[in-house]
């Protein structure tokens, strides 16, 4: 599966980062010589194979929903680029 | 004092606890080699100040008779676990002048049991790398050289400050994380020893998420004695992490030293592949030898799907991370640049903020996630990931370790590799695959190289089983003498 500039284009939209139109070409062909690589899975039988999405075969574990934390804006906020009495501040979302 | 930073972590603590020397000693030795050792870029952020400050309070617990484990022993931590109130950016721009209001659990352990921090490492940006040339700060520089050349060569990554720290002598251990293989693969380019836990031995709170299925802290040491040491004090169960392991600690420096007589270890034939160097061929026969010579039994064994397991890694690792990195938005730390609107907010931010290999990796994430392509590429990938897991598990059945090479070649030169992502990804051909699987893997120094250059062997062990890694890694560590320390130029 190769990977045109379009596609690129929409899947940095979609991963929220601006790359330039000049980046898109490049990025294209760099994106589809890893996915030809990647293509290699195809060989291997995956017929009835659960996926495996976890390394621990342990069950999650299950904890009371209480709160146990918190109360302490100024070390929440401590690294905000942006802080208006204990808010942060972000750009308009509603117009 | 150089003499005191060339201690192995063990010595120092046994100097420490002899009353040799104080922690206020050994952390003014480390202090004095960590500056004068900018030129290897390996540490980001020096803290002297705490370093001294952590080193007298050591030394006052000491004398009321409280001493730690790991009393008084100066370390370098990898710039990817949070530190209350010390820089703490994974290498990222977009993280720039984040000093975290918490401690990382790894990190809270260490200084629970005494523990002196030097600085912050350099690393690969986000841990995206194998050699250390993403960083934000510029790539950490091998403290090895090849013999009659002043080349300078990477330090592998992600954790390439951690091992050229310990290499160099600018710390007595340091931790490090292992999503494909970047605790290993740097310990073998620097001639170190790194372990990768199991999944969920270490708790991954407050260490920057790259890949949470994959990601797992361990230590970087120079001798398997120190690397158990220190991951004794690092692992341990902690309920912030639903995924950490709620399990006892072995004694994991009592394994060291012990008999491996009767161990199977199978040597797998897939690790045999093209264009590796006929040194490394031949020290992996060695250390074939070395443990026959111990007496385990060596037995061939077969994993099928090992070559599978790097283009299921670069589906899973990237997927994970383009969700993991969906926080840093510019909203609530970090870097932010400000755009027309929200969304050119969030978009100018990340493209500014985020490096070359991370913004690839986030976009073969977000693809391989996307609306049609999420089960041609990432559920395919996700069952090709419980195959590699089965291989194991069979190969388990038969025996009770597997020796193979850490990396396919000894630390290569920087800017080899820079222009071509397959190339720089297959460093991890013989690591990722104990990631997907969530074993434990250890790289230890075994040789070198005709140009001089160290060599390592990795040990694979079963779920949980680092005792045995340890054993049959100190048993290495006997026979191959590695002796080696990098000649200093710096």
């Amino acid at each position: 599966m190769s990977i045109d500039a379009a596609t690129v284009r929409k899947v940095a939209r979609l991963a929220r980062i601006a790359e330039l139109e000049d980046r898109l070409d490049p990025l294209s062909k760099e994106l589809s010589s890893i996915l030809a690589w990647i293509e290699q899975l195809n060989e291997v039988d995956t017929e009835g194979v659960e996926p495996m999405t976890s390394a621990v075969k342990t069950p999650l574990p299950m904890r009371e929903d209480v709160v146990t934390d918190g109360g302490d804006p100024a070390r929440v906020l401590a690294n905000a680029p942006k802080v208006v009495s204990n808010f942060y501040v972000v750009p308009k979302v509603v117009e | 004092m150089s003499e005191l930073t060339s201690l192995t972590l063990k010595a120092a603590l046994d100097g420490l606890a002899a009353k040799s020397f104080s922690a206020a000693e050994l952390t003014q030795a480390h202090v004095e080699a960590v500056e004068a050792a900018r030129a290897l870029n390996a540490y980001v952020v020096e803290t002297p100040e705490k370093a001294l400050e952590m080193a007298r309070a050591s030394d006052d617990r000491r004398a009321r008779g409280e001493a730690g484990p790991l009393e008084g022993a100066p370390l370098g931590i990898k710039d990817l676990f949070c530190t209350e109130g010390v820089s703490s950016t994974a290498a990222s721009k977009i993280l720039g002048g984040f000093k975290p209001t918490y401690e990382s659990t790894v990190t809270a352990n260490l200084w629970r049991d005494g523990a002196v921090m030097l600085g912050k490492l350099n690393m690969d940006e986000f841990a995206m790398g194998s050699s250390n040339e993403t960083s934000a700060y510029g790539p950490v520089v091998n403290p090895w050289r090849k013999q009659g050349s002043n080349a300078d060569l990477t330090p592998g990554g992600s954790s390439g400050g951690s091992a050229a720290a310990v290499a160099a002598e600018l710390c007595l251990g340091a931790t490090a994380t292992d999503t494909g293989g970047s605790i290993r693969q740097p310990a073998a380019f620097t001639g170190t020893v790194g372990i990768k836990p199991t999944y969920g031995r270490c708790s991954r709170w407050g260490v920057v998420a790259f890949a949470s299925s994959l990601d797992q802290a361990g230590p970087i040491a120079r001798t398997v004695e120190d690397a158990a040491i220190l991951l004794k004090s690092m692992a341990g169960h902690d309920p912030k992490d639903s995924t950490s392991l709620p399990v006892e600690i072995p004694d994991f420096p009592a394994f060291v030293g012990k008999s491996v007589k009767g161990l199977k270890v199978g040597v797998p034939k897939e690790y045999r592949v093209d264009g590796m160097p006929a040194e490394i061929e031949a020290l992996w026969s060695k250390g074939v030898e070395w443990l026959k010579e111990a007496g385990c039994e060596i037995v061939e064994v077969s994993l099928p799907h090992t070559k599978y397991a790097l283009p299921a890694y670069y589906i899973i690792a990237p997927a994970e991370a383009s969700s993991n990195l969906a926080r840093y938005d510019g909203m609530r730390y970090g870097l932010r640049v400000d755009g027309a609107n929200l969304t050119d907010t969030y978009e100018k931010t990340r493209a500014e903020g985020f490096g070359t290999e991370v913004k690839r990796r986030i976009l073969i994430g977000t693809y391989v996630l996307s609306a049609g392509y999420y089960d041609a590429y990432y559920l395919k990938a996700l069952k090709v990931r419980r195959r590699i897991a089965d291989d194991f598990d069979q190969a388990f059945q038969k025996i009770d370790a597997l020796l193979t090479p850490t990396a396919p070649s000894a630390a290569f030169a920087l800017g080899d590799k820079s222009d071509d992502p397959v190339a720089m990804y297959l460093n991890d051909i013989f690591t990722v695959t104990t990631n997907l699987a969530g074993l434990p893997g250890m790289s230890l120094p075994a040789g070198v190289d005709a140009s001089g250059l160290p060599l390592g062997l990795q040990l694979i062990g079963r779920p949980l089983d680092e005792g045995s890694l340890f054993s049959l890694g100190g048993a290495i560590e006997k026979a191959a003498e590695f002796r080696g320390r990098p000649q200093k130029w710096w």
